[in-house]
């Protein structure tokens, strides 16, 4: 029978399968942070029981880290939660990436990076954005802390089969839209939950011309409109990023394995329970105006009337008004990261835009490479320093302002054009207002001290 | 886990959709390395800026939440479902709930159950008028009930056994050892590990 992707990657990792249960799936790999993990190993410890493949399974610190100042500018909890991963990681036999070292970095960036990210794999982590790798034809997805704890002593997770959705995307992005305003643009057409229940495969043109940098930002934000996972069938643009990276399979091996990658798509009459067409070339740079991502309109456009409760909600925690064209509003602060946004290409992007000018005196802006690599590899090129020229602030790796768990947060009334992937109320620190955009549109609205058309500025 | 079978109280209502897991426990809360002790933090931000519904009188002391849909959107902290416990939740009813969200319930002990717009809509408007209104959720015969109405709520058949009996899904998937050995045999050699 004519199998999607999701159906065979899910296939592929059947332990046990059993009338009226989950499925008994096996993890390729299991990535680990400081802030969903402490109760899981506490749980195993209570029990007597050890993790079954610390083999697979991968520790960073990403989500409280202090983007400048090191450790010792965490905060007390923040830097327990940090020593508590380490003493599970040293216990366990787990390798940490942790604050200060090389390799460190947001775990969705560092996957990748390290090549542990390949086609093929089931991936799990205790953070909702998992589904950033995807972007490789892995099936990855997010997990709660007790879900943790099952994968730490097992290495496997029961699962109930979800159905398939099919995102096609046609058409030439025009100059000046991204990825970012691809995946804004189909969840301000889905809405916040089209996707529960469901593996979501990104395909068409639009999207195999896209690189990998962009395809995991399209994947990261499947959640965001409630995919249980996003994924990109693997191709050439993927097999040449996972080649010579530190995991990735050498000599014959290499051939062995890019053999069977190469049988990761989905049958040509493969059944999808819906699909949704994208018109790439129609696309524009999209921002959002309120509280849920599928909130979201062109920047060309207004505010729009509330059309339900939750529209008027979102109206007063932004404190906008219906009308106001999107291009008249004003921020005081920028913030380019995330594990959605904050890799090489998305740097260069912002630059891009960025060189040779200056930040609005009004606005306070900074950049957060996704990773240490990241930050190493953006100063080879000098991009930090046509950041720095413009006024903008330089930071370590780490999730930073994209959750306000650490030191890097909005002031209450604070407004902010940023790359992440959330704009919930107080996301950003509480009181803060956050319009959800592409790297080069923030980098625009950094030097303009509004929310503008990047266009204009090219 | 306890087994949990049946929930008997008041409700109170949460009559908005899309209630993120950030506003459900803000992410101040999440440094803690403890499973307990969240309660007070619940709704934190809503709370602090005064007379939201959970802190009125007449609903102190529910034991199930009503909400609009897709609650539980956003992030995977399980530190959500801990804190609704911890306030006292035993059940929630929803027309739907975000996936993560609705698994971190289950294996938290608290009945996420989905019921139709209009149902959902009958229990808000009833809680609204009467506020000491009881309810019983009962997982055994999937049934919300209240004086002069029934309802019936599916439910996935593993999660409601595993809630029925307190079954600790660890010790289950572990029953599977010898598969999980074969199928480790099995993996193709090129996979990568982190050594």
């Amino acid at each position: 029978m004519a199998k999607t992707l999701a159906q065979k990657l899910w296939d592929a990792h059947v332990v046990r399968s059993a009338e009226g249960e989950p499925d008994l799936l096996f993890v390729d790999l299991h990535l680990v942070h400081e802030v969903t993990s402490p109760q899981a190993f506490e749980g195993l410890r209570l029990a007597g029981r050890k993790v079954r493949r610390p083999d697979l399974s991968v520790a960073t610190m990403d989500h409280n880290v202090p983007t400048r100042g090191g450790v010792r500018a965490a905060d007390d909890m923040s830097r327990k939660q940090m020593e508590v991963l380490t003493e599970n990681c040293r216990r366990e036999g787990i390798p940490l990436h942790q604050i200060g070292s090389r390799r460190q970095g947001i775990v969705h960036v560092i996957g990748p990076e390290l090549g542990l990210t390949q086609p093929g794999m089931l991936i799990v982590c205790g953070d909702s954005h998992t589904s950033t790798h995807g972007a490789f034809g892995a099936l990855a997805f997010g997990i709660g802390t007790s879900e943790v704890e099952l994968v730490l002593a097992t290495q496997c997770l029961p699962q109930k089969r979800q159905g398939d959705l099919a995102v096609n995307v046609t058409g030439e992005l025009p100059v000046g839209i991204t990825a970012k305003d691809i995946v804004l643009g189909l969840i301000g057409r889905t809405g916040t939950s089209a996707g529960q229940g469901h593996l979501v495969e990104y395909r068409g043109p639009t999207i195999r011309g896209l690189s990998m940098e962009g395809r995991m930002t399209v994947c990261n934000m499947s959640i965001e409109w409630g995919a249980k996972a996003g994924m990109v069938a693997p191709d050439d643009t993927t097999f040449s990023y996972v080649e010579g990276k530190p995991h990735a399979p050498k000599g014959a091996a290499w051939e062995k394995a890019l053999d069977h990658w190469r049988s990761l798509t989905s049958d040509e009459d493969a059944h999808f329970d819906g699909v949704i067409d994208i018109d790439a070339g129609k696309l524009e740079p999209h921002v959002t105006w309120g509280t849920t991502p599928a909130q979201v309109v062109p920047v060309t456009g207004r505010v729009p009337s509330p059309r339900s409760e939750t529209d008027e909600r979102a109206l007063r925690y932004m404190d906008l008004l219906p009308g106001t064209a999107l291009a008249d509003i004003a921020i005081d602060r920028v913030f380019i990261g995330s594990c959605t946004n904050a890799r090489l290409e998305d740097l260069r992007a912002a630059a891009g835009v960025i060189q040779g000018r200056r930040v609005h005196p009004k606005v306070r802006a900074m950049v957060v490479p996704g990773s240490t690599s990241v930050k190493r590899a953006a100063e080879e090129e000098g991009l930090d320093l046509v950041f720095k020229a413009a006024g903008f602030e330089w930071r370590n790796a780490g999730c930073s302002m994209c959750l306000g768990m650490n030191p890097d947060i909005l002031a209450p009334g604070e407004r902010c054009a940023s790359t992440s992937n959330r704009n919930f109320e107080g996301r950003q620190g509480s009181g803060g207002r956050t319009h959800l955009m592409s790297p080069p549109m923030a980098a625009a609205a950094a030097i303009t001290g509004h929310l503008v058309d990047v266009r204009e500025l090219l | 886990m306890q087994p949990v079978k049946l929930v008997t109280g008041r409700m109170a209502p949460l009559d908005l959709a899309d209630v993120d897991t950030d506003q459900i426990i803000p992410k101040q809360f999440l440094k803690r390395i403890e499973r307990t002790g969240y309660g007070p933090f619940l709704f934190y931000d809503w709370r602090a800026r005064g007379d939201f519904v959970l802190d009125r009188p007449e609903y102190a002391g529910a034991s199930v939440l009503v909400a609009g849909a897709n609650f539980g959107c956003g992030s995977s902290r399980e530190h959500a479902p801990w804190a609704l416990r911890d306030f006292g939740f035993q059940a929630i009813i929803a027309p739907s709930f975000a996936d993560i969200f609705r698994a971190n319930c289950y294996k938290t002990g608290l009945l996420a159950v989905t019921l139709p717009e209009t149902q959902v809509r009958h229990l808000i408007d009833l809680v609204a008028e009467d506020p000491s209104a009881e309810l019983t959720v009962d997982l055994q015969s999937q049934q919300v009930r209240g004086e002069g109405f029934s309802y019936h709520f599916e439910i996935d058949p593993f999660a409601r056994e595993c809630l029925l009996n307190g079954l600790d899904e660890i010790a289950l998937v572990e029953r599977h050892d010898a598969n999980i050995a074969a199928y480790e045999k099995g993996r193709a050699a090129w996979l990568p590990t982190v050594r």
